[in-house]
């Protein structure tokens, strides 16, 4: 029996890191990925884009994406815990899977990778509308850049742009720049103004407008400019991360190798910029850079070091917490000078900004105002790239207890005075009136 | 009970007693019925329902008493509270009269120590009857001091049952003014007696009694006003004496000092203008007190006439120097609204309206005076004409007393309790006179008759001997049938007292009871069902957030943090929560989101056809709320001076968050037989938005009637609100849409109307075309427009469900 036990202690213990392997707040990198096609030729097509994730530690699993035993959960668990649909053109999903199931997938925390092309279904375009992305309606429509397109020898139509306007941020496309500008061919996407979480990644030039390249233009475009987003991505509230992009050739391996040359410029780049920036951007998509955590918030008196159940207005406290951000294997300390706490009631009372010690430890220490109240101690962080950070912590700031006011004040001197006075005066009286006949 | 001496005078008789003791004896038992009495028939409620806390401001009470039994009196006065008011908190200890919790952790003390094991809730239950039994026995002895012992035990039986003392100290009425008519009575008595006597203890005793008020209601104010003024009256009247000077002097500065020991009241007495008249008159009895001794000193009377005449002239002016000094400087505050809507009832109607808004707070009807007072009604004059016509101090005072209190409780229905105790007593006095003369008639007459061995008293007999008119035969048959109409009209009144304690004034109004179909009784517990929803499934540090009618009850019994709740301290507060109740959604969910609120509550009647809901209450909401938020108009929740809940309502109120929670899913619900789906029973009405969808809320709970209805905020839209964020109306942005309303054919349906329809997506259909309207009234691009025929066509194109015709309002 002893014996039995102990196996099954070491083979849990054996097997634990690998039960674990998968999404958790621990671990945010992505681990079991779905992969819906179109048709498995895409497999091997994009087969260097797979392979650059495969390399990086992934588990793709690959389906055809009307497949009919597909299905994101079982059992209430999700089986993924990322999903990119490569497939641009499908009507209706197999299995279980429909928009809503997408939608919750990235509502309870997945990252999901969005390629359509031209004609693409329904399906897709509403899983984009979803995320607050709009593709052009006109189903035939492209991209179509007439100054800055790619120079090639096949085509002519100006639908292969070469476009360099990347977001200036060095969480999403890594810090190392991107020289050479990326291919793209398909079709172009609008965001919504009101939705504040979606970011354009690439974004067309000016120059660039949306329509069907095979007719002629007769009533103005209805996407032009840089209003056109090539690529873009989402954040969501619960840091789920979204890329949607309305080019799938731009993953493969054709685009990958192929030479780039932009109109009008003369540098020939022997290989397209495509490689590197979608390799960035999936680090960024499936967590392995920008993902910060908050821990260990802590708030006590200055002298003291248990947290209070409230304060007392005008106490002296220190507030602290710990922030982390995942390098893709650790936890390594976030240094910046730019987090701050509120103390909140309604409206920042006092705002600080938080010294770090260069160990992932931020704290503050301030004076609670002369107001009573529920406070909250708020720190909303929210940078470009990376995981919003909103931590709140209620704690009531009450007044003074009757007895911890001054006993005697200065300046009450005289009605002390008065008082005493009048009382031995009395008494003086008395004893006269009454004994002095 | 004036036969009563006659008809057990035979049975005392054997137990040999002098006629003194017998009298003695039968006081003190009917004062011992009487005791029990007014214990008793405050029971109903216990005997109906179950001991239980009433209403909304006794739990409150009750949430105190027990923090005070549980954390001792030093927590209790610095409690600060920052589970109500959220997020301000609220300084318990400092803005509440501690009396009552004091008295009530008083007696569970006691009682403790006895070894009798309750809890503390029975204490609080019972604490208002037992005060009332108190009473009975301060109106017997007020009566005596101000008339005979007769009247004093006529009063005593009169307020033991009189409905509008009954009204707020039944068993459960866990309420400040249980306690504090008792106090008010005793202070009175006190101070009457002081003034009869002179006696510097029972102006001791008053000022103590004063105190004891002062801790336990703000009525206190009524005291501190009537007593001077009673002074006045008496000094204007000449009968200013050495005992008054004692009496009030003594009340007066005692009760001040002790006053000031409440925190609540604080520095008031010196320094509000509430409480100038007291030190008016304080100072004016000095002056008077010196003149007197001039008198005394000068013996030229036209000396002293000029002396008077400089040094009156001389003190009010000082006085009112002094009293303008200290309003300019702001050292004595004005008087507060609640203080000007009592001396002009229509005040508060103008400037406060959540004074108004108070149902206890409207004037009295007529009929409320009736169903309180009864025969009193008709009592009171006779009693006065009675006290007229044998003046002294203390009849001057009560008659004082009965008219004052008379005028509040015709300005306010809560008022009406401060007015019982000197109705009962002023009538008190007509019965007891009445009865008394009639007996009176009756024996001598007898004594004629008989000339023989009747062992009347000697002194009556005598005196109404010589009174009598021996001509008059009808006389004593007239006699036994006005005494007897007394007893009838005396029984009527018992009679009457106990119906009305049965019937209306024993409801705890937390559980509602209506007849059912055949007759039977049904019990709505909705209140503590939902209550105990919170409480059970609500996180701890949940904000609830409903009209403040509900916050008491919430904290005591849902155990969860509110908005606003019934010690409405911040109108501005009270108003944001107006507000939000009657915004669209789309507003109201910014205000919700700004206020961390995390449940939203709501009273609904239209299942029941329980008619003091949120609807009843909406308008009030928008008028305190447009007090403070001009956005929020009145009229536009009115169709024509109008508030409607059906189809012809205002599109404003159809589509208010109140309307909306109230109304979510009942369109869908048959409520009575033969009447279509949504029929609003409270109202009687077909409700007029019956498609209610809600966006940032959902509903978390509904109690088994419908009466209270629990929604809970959504957080944000986690990949930012696609549908949300435009559904706000915002007719600058609909430039677009007048463009293809003025311009475009939308007949064709051809015409890009796309981008017209997402801004108005996020708006439920009646939204949308309100807010079409709101922008071609506010005429961004200066067309105009046959608006109902393209308007609806717009719509339809939009995919928008709109009446065919939807015509914009004026």
């Amino acid at each position: 029996m002893g014996k039995f036990w102990v196996i099954f202690v070491a083979s849990i213990s054996i097997l634990l890191p690998f039960l674990c392997n998968s999404f958790s707040p621990e671990t945010p990198t992505d681990r079991r990925v779905l992969v819906l096609l179109d048709d498995f030729a895409v497999k091997s097509s994009h087969s260097s884009y797979f392979n650059s994730l495969k390399l990086r530690g992934f588990d793709l699993d690959f389906k055809l994406a009307d497949d009919p035993k597909i299905a994101l959960q079982r059992y209430g668990q999700y089986l993924y815990d990322a999903l990119i649909l490569f497939c641009p053109s499908v009507e209706r999903f197999g299995g279980s899977v429909d928009v809503a199931a997408i939608i919750n997938f990235v509502d309870s925390g997945h990252d999901l990778i969005i390629a359509a092309d031209v004609n693409a279904s329904d399906l897709i375009r509403e899983v984009a509308t979803e995320c607050g992305v709009d593709f052009d309606e006109d189903p035939s429509a492209m991209v179509i850049d007439h100054t800055g397109y790619a120079v090639s020898e096949t085509e002519g139509d100006h639908t292969l742009i070469a476009s360099d306007d990347f977001i200036k941020s060095d969480v999403i496309i890594g810090s190392k720049k991107i020289e050479v500008p990326v291919l793209f061919q398909g079709i172009g996407h609008s965001l919504n103004p009101v939705n504040s979480l979606v970011l354009k990644v690439l974004s067309a030039s000016p120059s660039a407008y949306s329509a069907n390249p095979l007719s002629k233009l007769s009533t103005p475009a209805s996407l032009t400019g840089s209003a056109i987003s090539l690529v873009s991505v989402v954040q969501a509230r619960n840091n789920a991360r979204i890329l949607i992009t309305g080019s799938l050739s731009m993953f493969s391996n054709r685009f990958f190798r192929s030479g780039v040359q932009k109109s009008g410029s003369s540098t020939k780049y022997e290989k397209s910029g495509n490689e590197q920036f979608l390799t960035e951007l999936s680090k960024w998509i499936f967590h392995e850079r920008g993902h910060l955590k908050a821990v260990n918030v802590k708030h006590h008196k200055v002298v003291e070091t248990d947290e209070p159940a409230l304060y007392r207005i005008n106490d002296e406290l220190e507030y602290s917490v710990e922030i982390y951000e995942w390098s893709g294997t650790s936890w390594e300390p976030y240094i910046t000078d730019d987090v701050q706490v509120q103390f909140y009631m309604m409206s920042p009372y006092i705002l600080k900004t938080l010294s770090n010690d260069k160990k992932g430890l931020y704290s503050a220490s301030f004076k609670v105002p002369d107001v009573y109240g529920v406070f909250q101690f708020k720190v909303e962080y929210q940078k470009l790239g990376y995981t919003s950070l909103s931590l709140s912590k209620q704690i009531p700031v009450r007044p003074y207890r009757h007895n911890e006011y001054e006993r005697f004040i200065p300046t009450a001197y005289p009605y002390y005075g008065a008082a005493f006075s009048t009382m031995a005066g009395f008494f003086i009286f008395s004893f006269v009136h009454l004994y002095n006949k | 009970m004036a036969t009563m001496p006659a008809s057990a005078s035979d049975l005392l008789k054997s137990f040999k007693l002098k006629t003194k003791q017998q009298e003695l004896l039968i006081r003190v038992s009917i004062l011992c019925l009487v005791y029990i009495l007014a214990f008793i028939t405050r029971l109903f409620s216990v005997l109906r329902y179950e001991s239980m806390i009433h209403e909304f401001d006794p739990y409150f009470n009750y949430r105190t008493t027990l923090y005070l039994t549980e954390n001792g009196f030093y927590d209790f006065w610095n409690w600060f509270d920052y589970e109500s008011w959220y997020p301000l908190g609220r300084i318990v200890g400092g803005t509440l009269y501690p009396g009552l919790m004091v008295t009530a952790v008083l007696i569970y003390r006691i009682l403790r120590f006895l070894r009798f094991a309750v809890h503390i809730r029975e204490v609080c239950v019972l604490t208002a009857p037992f005060f009332a039994s108190n009473t009975t026995l301060v109106a017997y002895f007020f009566g005596k001091e101000i008339w005979d012992s007769g009247a004093g035990l006529v009063a005593a039986i009169l307020i033991a049952i009189c409905p509008g003392y009954i009204s707020r100290s039944v068993a459960g009425s866990y309420d400040n003014e249980g306690v504090a008519i008792f106090a008010l009575l005793f202070t009175f008595y006190v101070f009457v007696k002081a003034v009869n006597t002179g006696s510097l203890a029972w102006s001791l005793a008053s000022a103590f009694g004063y105190f004891y008020m002062v801790s336990a209601w703000g009525g206190y104010v009524f005291i501190i006003n009537l007593i001077p003024l009673y002074v006045l009256v008496l000094l204007i009247t000449g009968r200013y004496s050495m005992r008054l000077y004692v009496a009030y002097n003594c009340m007066y500065i005692l009760g001040m000092l002790l006053a000031m020991q409440i925190r609540f009241v604080g520095f008031q007495h010196v320094q509000s203008g509430e409480h100038m008249a007291v030190m008016g008159v304080f100072f004016l009895m000095q002056v008077f007190y010196f003149l007197d001794w001039v008198k005394h000193m000068l013996s030229d009377t036209k000396l002293f006439q000029a002396f008077l005449r400089i040094t009156v002239t001389c003190a009010v002016a000082v006085g009112g120097i002094a009293l303008g000094l200290g309003m300019v400087s702001g050292y004595i505050s004005p008087w507060t609204g609640r203080f000007y809507s009592l001396l002009d009832p229509t005040y508060a109607k103008d400037h406060i309206p959540i004074i108004a808004s108070v149902s206890e707070h409207q004037p009295t009807a007529w009929s409320s005076f009736m169903f309180d007072f009864h025969i009193l009604l008709f009592l009171f004059p006779a009693g006065l004409y009675f006290c007229f016509k044998r003046l002294s101090d203390a009849t001057i005072f009560i008659v004082m007393y009965g008219l004052t209190s008379m005028y509040f409780a015709g300005v306010m229905v809560r008022l009406i309790l401060v007015a019982t105790p000197a109705v009962c007593l002023i009538s008190a006095i007509a019965v007891s006179a009445t009865v008394k003369n009639l007996t009176v008639l009756l024996r001598s007459k007898n004594k004629v008759v008989q000339t023989g061995s009747t062992k009347g008293s000697g002194g009556s007999k005598s005196s109404s001997k010589a009174l009598l008119d021996q001509s008059q035969p009808f006389q004593k048959n007239g006699a036994i049938a006005l005494l007897f109409g007394a007893f009838y009209l005396l029984s009527r009144y018992a009679t009457h007292c106990t119906w009305v304690t049965s019937e209306a004034y024993s409801s705890p109004s937390i559980v509602l009871a209506a007849r059912g179909a055949h007759g039977n009784r049904v019990i709505f517990d909705d209140y503590r069902e939902a209550y105990f929803w919170l409480r059970q499934n609500t996180p701890q540090d949940a904000k609830v957030m409903s009209w403040w009618d509900y916050g008491y009850q919430i904290t005591a019994m849902g155990n969860r943090t509110v908005i606003v709740d019934n010690n409405t301290w911040n109108n501005t507060h009270i108003a944001t929560v107006g507000r939000a109740m009657s915004s669209y959604e789309d507003e109201a969910i910014e205000i919700i989101r700004s206020l961390d609120v995390d449940y939203v509550l709501v009273v609904f009647g239209g299942v029941t056809g329980y008619s003091s809901d949120d609807i009843n209450k909406f308008l009030w909401m928008v008028r305190i709320g447009g007090g403070v938020f001009p956005v929020i108009k009145e009229p536009d929740y009115l169709v024509n001076g109008e508030y409607r809940v059906d189809k012809g309502a205002a599109p404003k109120m159809l589509n208010c968050l109140m309307y909306k929670l109230c109304y979510y899913r009942f369109g869908e619900m048959l409520t009575e037989y033969g009447k279509p789906p949504g029929y609003d029973r409270a109202r009687g009405v077909e409700i007029g938005n019956k498609d209610v969808k809600l966006e940032h809320l959902e509903e978390a709970f509904t109690t088994s009637n419908w009466i209270v209805r629990i929604y809970r905020v959504k957080p944000p839209n986690n990949r930012c609100n696609i549908h949300g964020q435009s559904g706000t109306c915002n007719p600058q942005n609909l430039g677009v849409c007048l463009d293809l309303l003025g311009l475009v054919d939308v007949n064709l349906g051809n015409a890009p109307t796309k981008p017209c329809c997402s801004l108005i997506e996020g708006l439920v259909d009646l939204e949308g075309a309100v807010c079409l309207c709101t922008a071609v009234r506010a005429n961004v691009l200066g067309i105009h427009i046959n608006l109902s025929i393209s308007l609806s066509l717009l719509l339809r194109n939009c995919e928008r469900k709109v009446a065919t015709e939807y015509i914009c309002g004026p």
